[in-house]
């Protein structure tokens, strides 16, 4: 993947379709995703806005039979273009899931694992990655202590924060959200949310949620997707937050946040 | 009844209430009425199991008679375990001084027992005796470092009579090796008859019925109107000697099964070592690669049905490819290894393993599949997440959260293969062998054949080695069903 790219967004999708063999998921997804914003993609289930996220890494590849048509720009590149490898496009477009998934192994290894398969075995600098890594999700003080504890033994919010500092430390510039704190309860939500806050600064941040407070609370740009015709996910409305949920420009953007439907 | 009769409102699409009460009379007594279904399948199959140990345990451990072929009283006056080693030295030249072989005999005993010499070094201490030649008593005892009498020293060694062989077996062991000696080669106790134990219980009058019969006819072949035989005694039939002797077919109570054992665990550690790494390989392929591709389902469709193909036809499979068409490589003749055995051509330990891994493998790739799936898919995108590769993914969190899976499911595998007898009929275990496997390109033979020749043979007695090596068999399969369940919750441990 080349780095020569000048365009001023930090991902742009161009008339993109994603399919399930012949099934089309997602049509005609044209939206541009500012650096350091976080952009909040939402809508009721099936609309495909998972599937749309997940196309923005090229996770959708694991997938048996997807595919997809159009452009994923990044840094001028076509994510989908021929010589593009997605083991390097998920390294620099990072993914946090909905529920918890952390390794069964310590934290250490958690957080270690990404730099060590990039070929990082100095153990001094890996110290120093877990630590920067786990300052960054705000979690070194709670672990500091005890990095040998396997991951599987923090709490549902500490478990999410260590899967962001897991993905932190491969040093990706994009990080991808999908519904990060539905499995979380109110408390550690909010403590998720300020991180995300936090964590744009340096990185882009585009997160799938069902919570529309949520999305009003953390995002800069909110996407606003629906299922059309032949149950396929259209964007129906992309735009500053604010606006989209004070004077939304579709009526169907309306009747959704203030929950006419869905 | 306890919940009051519902009176305010009457069920709309259910029937009325007297008939839902009469319904949960009927459907309990249907629930009740299956429990005892179940519980009698659950007896049903304890009691068949009892059985079986049962009536390999009552023909493990036993009563047996025993005749003496020489009366220890006519051999001295004392008891003979009492005797001092000269005493028992002087009954040993007595003996073979009485039959006519018997300087053959025990110049055979102190060849093979005391020297330990092999056949072609006796035959060539045979030659140099032919060819004039006097091999002394010192070169050989000295070169084997054994102990002789000094006056022998510069005497053939061939030459020597009754009395100084004797002299010679005397000096080489202490009172209770000699009295052991005296036991086996003089006083040669033979098992007459033997009787479960639970006969020996409850049914004395048919046992010694039987007994006097035996005694009788023992009279009447010996021509000794005196000849009594002993008391019954108990006499468990596993022994040490089961595991350290080989097989003698002529003698029950001498017989072990070593060699048995030691062709079963070639087998399987060879068997392990081709079908695990090559099962795990097949199920990561299946389940990583090509999950759900129409290749994949072809291959899927034909592995299920490999598994439930009979084990005979896999021997014969084994038979035709590995024993007849690469004899080369099986015997190893390839490799410049011909020379362990001649006769083996292509029926060898190692066809055996190959032939055993083709039986085992489609069982050890469905299980190794299974345990493959059930890695949560979590993982894979957490890894994947992070830019890791297909084969980072799969080494480092499929394979080590599936291990403990793959492991039951392989040792599973594996002690079918153990008890596995009609692949190795046909490719050509041999069940009359004496001789240890000394490697992969070795004849051989395993334990469950090994006991079936024993459940074959005329004697009565057989039945009862045969008997204790199945519990031999089933301690070796529990154990490695034992180290599947400790193996397991070593990995389970450490994955979590």
């Amino acid at each position: 993947m080349t780095n020569n790219g000048t365009s001023k967004y930090a991902l742009e999708a161009r008339n993109l379709h994603i399919f399930y063999s012949s099934f089309r998921a997602v049509r005609n997804v044209t939206m541009q995703i500012e650096p350091n914003k976080i952009t909040a993609l939402i809508g009721p289930s099936g609309c495909g806005k998972s599937t749309l996220l997940r196309s923005f890494n090229r996770m959708n590849d694991l997938v048996l039979g997807s595919r997809a048509e159009g452009e994923i720009l990044y840094r001028g590149q076509n994510l989908y273009g021929n010589n593009v490898d997605p083991v390097e496009v998920r390294r620099r477009i990072g993914m946090v899931f909905q529920k918890p998934n952390p390794f069964p192994k310590s934290i250490f290894d958690n957080i270690a694992y990404g730099p060590r398969i990039l070929g990082q075995r100095n153990k001094k600098v890996l110290a120093e990655i877990v630590e920067k890594s786990l300052r960054q999700a705000a979690l070194w003080d709670d672990v500091k202590d005890n990095l040998k504890k396997s991951g599987l033994a923090l709490s549902g919010g500490q478990q999410q924060r260590l899967c962001i500092a897991r993905t932190l430390a491969v040093e990706p510039e994009i990080i991808l959200m999908d519904e990060p704190c539905s499995a979380l309860d109110p408390i550690a939500t909010l403590r998720i949310e300020e991180l995300m806050r936090e964590l744009k600064e340096q990185y882009t941040i585009i997160i799938v949620t069902h919570n529309m407070q949520q999305a009003a609370r953390v995002s800069d740009y909110t996407a606003f997707m629906l299922m059309g015709n032949e149950r396929a996910g259209e964007l129906i409305e992309f735009d500053q937050t604010e606006r989209i949920f004070t004077k939304p420009a579709d009526s169907r953007t309306e009747d959704y946040i203030t929950g006419r439907f869905g | 009844m306890s919940i009051p009769e519902n009176t305010t409102t009457t069920t709309q699409f259910l029937p009325d209430e007297q008939q839902l009460q009469k319904n949960i009379r009927r459907r309990n007594r249907q629930a009740k009425s299956w429990k005892y279904v179940f519980l009698f399948s659950i007896i049903l199959a304890m009691f068949s199991l009892f059985m079986l140990f049962f009536s390999i345990i009552r023909q493990a451990f036993t009563y047996v008679v025993i005749y003496d072929q020489v009366n220890p009283a006519t051999l001295s006056d004392k008891p003979l375990e009492d005797l001092s080693k000269e005493e028992l030295g002087d009954i040993v030249e007595t003996y073979y001084t009485g039959i006519r072989t018997g300087r053959n005999d025990i110049r055979t005993i102190v060849f093979q027992e005391v020297l330990g010499l092999t056949t072609s070094q006796q035959e060539a201490i045979a030659d140099r005796e032919r060819a004039k030649e006097t091999v002394t008593v010192r070169e050989i005892f000295e070169d084997k470092n054994k102990e002789y009498p000094s006056a022998l020293a510069d005497q053939s060694i061939i030459r020597l009579q009754v009395a100084d062989y004797a002299a010679i077996i005397e000096e080489n062991s202490d009172q209770s090796s000699l009295y052991d000696f005296v036991i086996e080669k003089v006083v040669q106790p033979l098992i007459v008859d033997s009787w479960p134990i639970d006969q020996y219980l409850f049914d004395r009058d048919t046992i010694d019925a039987e007994i006097a019969d035996a005694e009788a006819r023992l009279r009447l072949e010996k021509e000794d109107p005196t000849l009594k035989v002993t008391e019954p005694e108990f006499r468990s039939w596993i022994q040490w000697h089961l595991i350290v002797d080989t097989i003698d077919l002529s003698r029950p109570e001498d017989a072990g099964l070593r060699t048995a054992i030691i062709g079963s665990i070639w087998m399987i550690a060879l068997t392990i070592l081709f079908a695990l790494p090559l099962g795990v390989g097949a199920a990561i392929y299946l389940e990583e690669y090509a999950a759900g591709g129409p290749i994949a389902r072809i291959i899927q469709t034909n592995i299920d049905n490999l598994a439930g193909v009979p084990s005979i036809i896999y021997g014969i499979l084994g038979l035709a490819l590995f024993v007849r068409l690469l004899e080369n490589v099986t015997s190893g003749s390839l490799f410049g290894f011909g020379s362990g055995d001649e006769t083996a051509n292509g029926r060898t330990i190692l066809s055996a393993s190959l032939t055993m891994a083709l039986l085992i493998l489609p069982v050890i790739i469905i299980n190794a599949q299974e345990a493959i799936r059930a890695v949560p898919d979590s993982l894979r995108q957490a890894s994947y997440g992070l830019g890791a590769t297909k084969w980072q993914t799969v080494w480092n969190h499929v394979l080590p959260n599936a291990m403990p899976g793959i492991l039951t499911g392989t040792i599973l595998a594996i002690s079918r293969a153990f008890g596995e007898t009609a692949v190795l009929v046909v490719v050509g275990s041999i069940t009359r062998i004496t001789v240890d496997p000394s490697g992969p390109f070795s004849r051989f033979t395993v334990l469950p054949l090994q006991i079936f020749a024993l459940i074959t043979q005329p004697q009565a007695q057989f039945r009862n080695v045969a008997a204790a090596g199945i519990l031999l068999l089933l301690a070796i399969l529990l154990s490695l069903n034992a180290i599947a369940v400790i193996l397991r919750n070593r990995f389970s441990k450490r994955a979590v």
